[in-house]
């Protein structure tokens, strides 16, 4: 853009400044709308008046609310820690710990900082607004209702923490050991220019098309039975796989390998095969080339495959939904439960208050590994 | 590398797809042709209620299913050829409307209604996630450098939320007298009730796909917009091409390896549709699919699943994979014999 012939008139700027806002708006709304409704009663949540939406007249009218006051203070802790996590915690990172250990830094840094942040949002800050609020008058009265009910009845009332562990097990699971079995073979196949592993990609390919619910279906009457066919190798106490947090594990990690392979593949290329030859030269066998050259360049590559691992073992309804039972339920099935069961509008406002506690991980998830992400959509992309 | 250790490098990685995938398929294969279902026996019971002078007793023949020792109830698997397609076909009804032209009978058949919205969903949602992943490019691309970041980080939330509560937050925005569906009975001034037939669930449908794909259209072609040759951009402008010429002959054909990735890619899903139909819970008018598949596998209110109708059922639908993939396949067939 740097050329002056291609500089463009003020006017095709500004309209085209403006389109982007109104996508921003189209692409950010409905999630926003969603954290809105999710902190108002039910009345204020489902009113067909946007206003009353966002401001919670009947809300406010059972007493919940905020003044502009804790709105101010409240604003004011949160920008506090974002400029605490983006200035000061990278360099104190980078000063203390040990070099080759900065992950563990890292760690250390962010629970320090979300630990201090949680007591002083929601333990400190309470208290002195309790005592504040009256003394300013005007500005301490309620003017925005907002209450946390919903989240409490979700997490508490209805086991939603039960099914959060469930997915934290299934998403674990499936990133390990999908992880540890796509690099291998997507370091074989980066390296082997062979007729056999161009036929591997091509199923791969083939298999990544598959509708999951195929696949279901092969699984179901089997896993079913498994106490049947297992029992002459495992003996009597042969597990039923259906409903097992760990079947389920081994049939997501192997709906996703097709992708991570080709991911994998495409990252392990552009790493220069020379660096595995020099290593060989040096008396490497090809798995230590692998293991002590190869994997300290490619943790990028892993991170943002791990990351798209997550993704579809987090957000999976399909075979969660079918192959586990209600006891080990994971948390997007078991939104769709009280979607479809409940009737009431405070139902509905629980289901939503729940749809927003399982989407704010995967914002954090945006914010912290954009980069990750862009370029992990753009390395399938652009090597085809 | 030699042929063992690309073995043992990719050895695991084949294991579980041949274990979790092929074997899957084929057993879905298998299964199709089969048809397990408890056996049933007639029985004669003799019911007496107690009447003046004799008891009042009523036989009768009850078919119940056999039980065997531990109490469970005895299935038997019988081979039953093509009955299960049959069954979810319906061809003599199907070929019956279609020789009348009388649409309406058709779609009272689940498989093809699915697959009538199956593939109008994909074919209709194609050109315009490539638009306007496309636009969104090019928007993001104009923008000043330094908002870029945070425009992305907007633009990704719709493609990274779980998708059935994506469609869950549409669902919410329209649902009875959501605020969006009053915004439009206030500004069309009548009643609009979005639910209440096939067409406009379908329309919000394609619009959710839309705004949760195109995200992921915009970012590939937005990182395809840095690579553009400037030179002949500027070489254009000198002689004399409208912007809208630079777009259509530099600018398309430089990302069309791109537009036709996304185009794959969302052919391939969009061909799995069925979160949509979950989040907006739409059975009762729209069906897709793999939905059709899902719901065979979901117990009824008995407990029993029709295992043998989804195989069949899934079978079909693999052949609409196939044709999917024959085209690309065959062109990477080609690069690769050429690249050899």
């Amino acid at each position: 853009m740097s050329s002056r012939a291609l500089r463009q008139p003020v006017s095709l700027r500004l309209t085209s400044n403006i389109f982007l806002a109104l996508w921003c708006l189209i692409a950010a709304f409905p999630i926003f709308w969603i954290v809105v409704m999710s902190f108002k009663s039910p009345v204020d949540a489902f009113d067909s008046n946007a206003l009353n939406v966002i401001f919670g007249p009947a809300t406010l009218g059972v007493g919940k609310g905020l003044s502009l006051l804790d709105i101010i203070l409240g604003i004011a802790v949160i920008w506090g820690t974002i400029l605490a996590a983006t200035k000061p915690l990278p360099s104190m990172v980078k000063s203390y710990s040990k070099p080759g250990q900065e992950w563990f830094g890292w760690l250390a840094g962010v629970v320090v900082l979300l630990v201090g942040f949680l007591l002083v949002f929601f333990v400190i800050l309470p208290v002195v607004l309790n005592v504040l609020n009256p003394l300013f008058g005007p500005l301490g009265r309620d003017i925005l209702g907002l209450t946390t009910e919903h989240y409490k009845t979700v997490w508490i009332d209805r086991g939603f923490s039960n099914n959060f562990k469930n997915s934290l097990i299934v998403t674990t699971g499936v990133v390990t050991v999908s992880l540890t079995v796509g690099t291998l073979a997507g370091y074989g196949l980066a390296r082997s220019g062979s007729t056999l592993a161009f036929w591997i990609l091509i199923v791969a390919l083939v298999f990544r098309a598959l509708p999951h619910s195929v696949l279901v279906a092969g699984y179901l009457p089997v896993f079913i039975n498994s106490a049947e066919w297992l029992a002459p190798i495992l003996g009597e106490n042969a597990p039923t796989l259906y409903g097992k947090p760990f079947a389920v594990i081994a049939v997501l990690v192997a709906i996703n390998q097709p992708f991570t392979i080709w991911m994998l593949r495409s990252f392990f290329q552009n790493i220069p095969a020379e660096l595995d030859e020099a290593a060989r030269v040096d008396g490497c066998s090809h798995f230590q080339a692998f293991r002590r050259v190869i994997m300290p360049v490619m943790w990028p590559g892993v991170i943002t495959t791990g990351l798209f691992s997550f993704l579809l073992a987090y957000n999976d309804f399909l075979v969660t939904a079918l192959l586990l039972d209600a006891q080990n339920q994971t948390m997007v099935p078991a939104i769709v439960g009280m979607f479809n069961r409940e009737t009431t509008t405070t139902d509905q406002v629980v289901a939503v208050a729940a749809a927003v506690s399982i989407t704010a991980p995967l914002i954090f998830l945006v914010l912290i590994f954009q980069r990750q992400i862009v370029s992990g959509l753009t390395a399938g992309a652009v090597k085809g | 590398m030699n042929f063992r250790t690309f073995a043992t490098f990719v050895g695991p990685s084949v294991f579980m797809m041949l274990l979790f995938i092929a074997f899957p398929l084929v057993s879905v294969f298998k299964q199709s042709f089969y048809i397990t279902q408890p056996i049933y026996e007639t029985v004669e019971t003799e019911t007496c209620t107690p009447g003046f002078l004799t008891q009042t007793c009523v036989t009768e023949q009850v078919s119940q299913p056999k039980l065997d020792d531990d109490g469970k109830i005895i299935t038997r698997t019988d081979f039953v050829g093509l009955q299960s397609y049959r069954n979810v076909l319906e061809p003599e009804r199907a070929w019956r409307a279609i020789s009348d032209g009388n649409w309406n009978v058709l779609s009272t058949i689940n498989f093809w209604k699915a697959l009538r919205f199956t593939l109008t969903f994909t074919l209709i949602t194609l050109p315009l996630v490539v638009v306007c992943g496309l636009g969104i490019a090019i928007l993001i691309n104009n923008a000043a450098r330094s908002i870029r970041g945070p425009v992305i980080f907007v633009s990704l939330l719709p493609f990274i939320i779980t998708p059935v509560i994506g469609v869950l937050s549409i669902n919410w925005l329209f649902r009875g007298d959501g605020i969006l569906t009053a915004m439009m009975e206030w500004w069309l001034n009548r009643d609009i009730a979005l639910f209440a037939q096939a067409w406009t669930i379908e329309v919000l449908m394609m619009l959710y796909r839309v705004w949760h794909v195109a995200p992921f259209a915009a970012i590939i072609f937005y990182a395809g917009l840095q690579t553009v040759n400037q030179d002949s951009l500027e070489s254009a402008v000198i002689d004399g091409a409208t912007r809208w010429q630079r777009l259509k002959y530099i600018v398309i054909p430089h990302l069309m390896p791109l537009i036709i990735f996304v185009s794959m890619i969302h052919l391939m899903d969009s061909y799995r549709v069925f979160e949509e139909i979950v989040g907006f819970s739409s059975q009762g008018y729209v069906i897709s699919l793999q939905w059709l598949t899902f719901d065979y596998l979901t117990p009824d209110q008995a407990g029993n699943r029709s295992i043998s109708r989804a195989s069949a059922n899934s079978m079909l639908t693999m052949i609409g994979v196939v044709i999917l993939l024959i085209f690309p396949l065959r062109r990477t067939w080609r690069d690769h014999k050429g690249g050899h």
